[in-house]
């Protein structure tokens, strides 16, 4: 009978199931809104998965203080017209030590300003169960992680020893101070985002259409200039092209890419003949070998 | 007015963006498999996933420059590509060249969308196969050409076959070393069939293949002109899983009850099987209570009815009781509900399973205490025999019967893979331990009813002046338990108090004489006792338990046999060389030769007690002082 349902609708169920059942087993679950496309998706899931009922948990941002612009107006329009619990949080003494993106490197910064800074809020807030949008076809090590991936008291994932994950039966049992990060999005392909996005009609962050904006050439990375804080190197020149971003995160790390796409069409037919996977704008990822792997490792989502 | 060129661009524009609404509806109609690849080690799992991932040309360049760049650090192929590398993730992994964890891949034919799970084939990673396993409907199980049938390939074939997978392909890899030999391919098919013929697989179907050169995975080879049938894809592509399902009764395990105000009380969940329309009347299995079913509530709107696989919110027509772990179902197809059933278990931990062990049993949304009350046999994995057995150790498979604190609703796992199956927690250390598929239900815990008494614990107590309690004394051999609880109970009796104590030794002489002293045993003998203080503790008696009691599991089970407030554990903290030291019946020195098997703190391990009630450490202390001590607490929290 499942043969009923759409691929989406499946893909879309079994997300709901996941959460519902956060919901029921954790006393303080909290979903991580990084303001991209899979946040939300996972947003606009949540709300449907607690109909009538708003969802019965918080909505964290650790906020690294690079987002773009764009990305923060529209993460407070939407916690306005959806009425959710939004918590931001920020590394204050990253931000008293002055960690930069540019002068500290990406390693560093993406460390100190986000991987510590959301170890930071999940023990001030002492939350036993984070939702997270990773999707497994996203990049290696997370396609060998669980939907429920535990973390002991000190926030580290141990990929040689993940509990086994029997069918849809998810063992949420955990220990004081131990936590569970949850994937509802593990089986959806960037494909499948795109499409639903479509479908349901949900609202993004304007980056990730086409439009003319100021960028520079940097490390083979095409990067947008986002505010003064970003100082020119010699010989760099800003440009206005036509570009849109496949991934948003700090802007000073995301790379954009030439593009045309101004619709939801557009990106979709774009993403069919694409020739390279949505993380190769990441500069974190690329870092040094397994640097996956090992950000995870330390609690990065 | 737009310009002709305009006008071009706009309709062009408009027909792209038809073009592409309607490929993606056709995408969204497409089935979905999702399949396993498992077999024993080194035969070539991971590397035919890369094979398929690289020939439905779903590798980015990017990631096919970062696989070539890996491929002449960490490739086995010398320096040719390493198509293993695309899916062995782990940083380990690639280190040691093996697969550790299930890794997840996606794609897509123009055909059919697939999940693929690339399951390790070392032995000492046997749960990560069952993960990837318990959401598959189809195996591909690998056996190299050169190999043939070995313990792995049995032993993921019958796991795949508990776990419900019905449909089997047998890929014989490596064909090109073994001269694209036809005997080879056909000694092995025969073999296969031979020992999987009752595993209960709807279909086998074999193919002689080389997943690193490509032959018979997406394209047929001209190597094996001898071979007829399809290539792996085709077969992948046409394989019809869903078979000859028939309607199966309506199951909605409900798992959290939407109440956001006064006005609205929905019950959420995923439909397991069947279907149900608004007005349908359905019953709540565990409690009999019947009802109809007055929306079904979604964000999309209501809904006029829904199926198997759809996630819904339900509303009653009466106020019925229904809690997470209830099941709503159809009136005319009850599921079982009882305390005890048998089952088929997997054992994933490295403790062994033991029987009178008290677990957490977890269903998709109901969660009991349970222990395996009989351990009937362990399935051999290499000619299916059924052998006797005390315990189930990592990987093994087994038949037990399991006895439940409270009853849960099931259905056979042959009939209902979601209502039928359970997984099994470490109370201790939380861990998945084990899963489980139930066979069905003992019908002798329907017919023994608990007698109702009219004289309570209560009343017995308080006609004696105390509170009952059962003081569990845990410590090593020679600690000074014994001594301890020997001079707390001459004071208690001296004031007046009715006591009794349980001691280790005592009890091994009559009621647990047929009790040795190995780790399933132990078990067994603290399951005896507690259940003997419980029945003191209800005569209204201060019992005194002095037995070593090494497992914290099983201190935790006794702990929940008694009342609120009844078990206090108290630790006779003796390190173990002063315990070695004073060795009052020259035990030490007899287990340190060797002469005594399985002794705590020697051979078998103490777990000491992490939060005691009461914790003595007795290095310097007189055993009246201890005494003493627990007196004064019994006497301050009304005990005695």
């Amino acid at each position: 009978m499942t043969a009923n349902l759409t691929h989406l609708q499946r893909l879309e169920a079994e997300s709901i199931h996941i959460m519902r059942g956060v919901a029921a087993n954790f006393s303080k679950p909290v979903m991580l809104y990084s303001i991209g496309k899979d946040s939300s998706v996972l947003l606009h899931l949540a709300m449907k998965a607690f109909y009538p009922a708003k969802p019965p948990f918080p909505f964290l941002h650790v906020d690294t203080t690079w987002k773009f612009r764009e990305m923060i107006e529209f993460r407070d329009r939407m916690a306005a017209e959806l009425g959710f619990d939004l918590l931001v949080h920020i590394n204050e003494e990253g931000v008293r030590d002055g960690i930069n993106p540019f002068d500290h490197g990406s390693n560093v910064h993406t460390h100190i300003m986000k991987t510590v800074a959301l170890r930071q809020a999940l023990d001030k807030y002492g939350f036993d169960a984070a939702f997270g949008g990773a999707r497994r076809d996203e990049e290696k090590s997370r396609a060998k992680e669980r939907v429920f991936s535990f973390r002991t008291a000190s926030h580290t994932w141990d990929p040689k020893n993940q509990r086994p994950e029997m069918w849809k039966i998810y063992n949420t049992r955990v220990a004081q101070g131990e936590s569970i990060r949850v994937f509802p999005l593990s089986n959806w392909t960037e494909l499948d985002i795109w499409q639903y996005i479509l479908q349901e009609g949900i609202p993004i962050v304007p980056l990730y259409f086409a439009k003319k904006r100021p960028v520079v050439n940097r490390g083979g990375m095409t990067i947008m200039v986002d505010d003064d804080r970003m100082k020119l190197l010699p010989g760099e020149t800003v440009e206005e092209r036509m570009v849109r971003f496949r991934t948003l995160g700090c802007y000073p790390l995301t790379g954009a890419i030439d593009s045309c796409a101004a619709t939801l069409e557009d990106i979709v037919s774009e993403m069919l003949t694409a020739r390279t996977s949505e993380r190769q704008g990441r500069l974190i990822d690329r870092d040094e070998a397994g640097s996956m792997e090992k950000k995870k490792r330390e609690g990065y989502f | 007015m737009l310009s002709s060129n305009a006008a071009a661009a706009v309709a062009d524009a408009e027909t792209e963006t038809a073009d592409i609404r309607a490929y993606l509806s056709s995408q969204e109609r497409k089935t979905l498999l999702r399949f396993l690849t498992c077999g024993s080690v080194d035969d070539g799992k991971s590397t035919l996933i890369g094979r398929l991932l690289y020939d439905t040309k779903l590798i980015f360049e990017d990631q096919l420059a970062a696989l070539e760049q890996d491929s002449k650090k960490h490739g086995t192929n010398g320096g040719e590509i390493d198509f293993a590398l695309l899916v062995d993730g782990l940083e380990a992994e690639r280190q040691q060249g093996i697969t550790i964890d299930v890794a997840y891949r996606f794609f897509a034919t123009p055909k059919r969308k697939f999940i693929v799970a690339d399951t390790p084939g070392h032995e000492q990673y046997t749960r990560n196969m069952a993960t990837g396993a318990s959401t598959a409907d189809l195996a591909v199980v690998l056996v190299d050409a050169r190999q043939g049938v070995l313990q792995q390939t049995r032993r993921h074939s019958i796991i795949a076959s508990l776990l419900g997978i019905r449909y089997i392909v047998v890929a014989v890899n490596k064909i090109d070393l073994v001269d694209f030999d036809e005997q080879v391919f056909a000694k092995i098919t025969a073999d296969y069939d031979a020992f999987a013929k009752d595993l209960g697989f709807s279909s086998i179907v074999a193919i002689p293949m080389s997943a690193r050169h490509g032959d018979n995975v997406t394209r047929i080879s001209e190597r094996t002109p001898w071979y007829a049938g399809p290539s792996l894809i085709e077969h992948l592509e046409t394989v019809d899983v869903a078979g000859e399902s028939v309607a199966q009764p309506f199951r909605f395990p409900v798992q959290y009850v939407n109440r956001p105000n006064l006005d609205f009380r929905g019950f959420a969940g995923t439909i397991a099987s069947g279907s149900v329309a608004v007005g349908d009347e359905v019953v709540v299995a565990k409690s009999g209570r019947r009802t109809r079913v007055k929306r079904i509530v979604t964000y999309d709107g209501d809904l006029p009815s829904a199926f198997e696989g759809q996630a819904i919110t339900v509303v009653l027509e009466d106020e019925v009781e229904v809690s997470r772990g209830e099941i709503l179902v159809a009136p005319e197809a009850r599921p079982d509900v009882a305390d005890q059933f048998t089952a088929n278990i997997v054992w994933f931990d490295e403790h062994p399973l033991l029987p009178g062990r008290m677990y957490i049993l977890r269903t998709e949304t109901d969660e009991v205490s349970a222990t395996v009350s009989q351990l009937k046999h362990r399935v051999n994995i290499n000619n299916f025999a059924h052998e006797a057995a005390k315990c189930l150790e990592l990987n093994a498979v087994g038949v037990c019967n399991l006895s439940l604190q409270s009853p849960i609703a099931f259905d056979p796992f042959g009939k209902n893979r979601s209502t039928g199956s359970f997984i099994l927690i470490d109370r201790v250390t939380n861990a998945t331990v084990g899963a489980g598929m139930i066979l069905h239900p003992l019908r002798r815990a329907a017919n023994i009813h608990w007698q109702a008494l009219d004289v309570t614990k209560e009343s017995r107590a308080t006609l004696k002046h105390q509170k009952p309690a059962v003081l569990w004394f845990t410590g090593l051999s020679g600690s000074g338990k014994s001594t301890v609880a020997n001079l707390l109970e001459k004071k208690l009796h001296a004031a007046g108090r009715h006591t009794y104590i349980l001691d280790g030794d005592n009890v091994r002489h009559g009621l647990n004489r047929d009790l040795g002293f190995t780790e399933e045993d132990r078990v067994e003998n603290i399951r005896r006792v507690a259940e003997v203080a419980r029945l003191m503790a209800d005569a209204g008696l201060i019992v005194l338990v002095s037995f070593i009691s090494p497992f914290r599991a099983e201190r935790r089970m006794a702990r929940d046999l008694m009342g609120e407030g009844e078990f206090i554990e108290v630790f006779v903290d003796t390190p173990f060389e002063e315990c070695a030291k004073r060795d009052p019946k020259g035990l030490y020195a007899r287990a340190l030769k060797g002469e005594l098997k399985n002794f705590t703190g020697i051979d078998s391990p103490y777990e000491a007690p992490e939060n005691p009630d009461l914790h003595l450490h007795t290095v310097g202390r007189a055993p009246e002082d201890m005494a003493d001590e627990l007196e004064t607490w019994l006497r301050e929290r009304g005990y005695c």
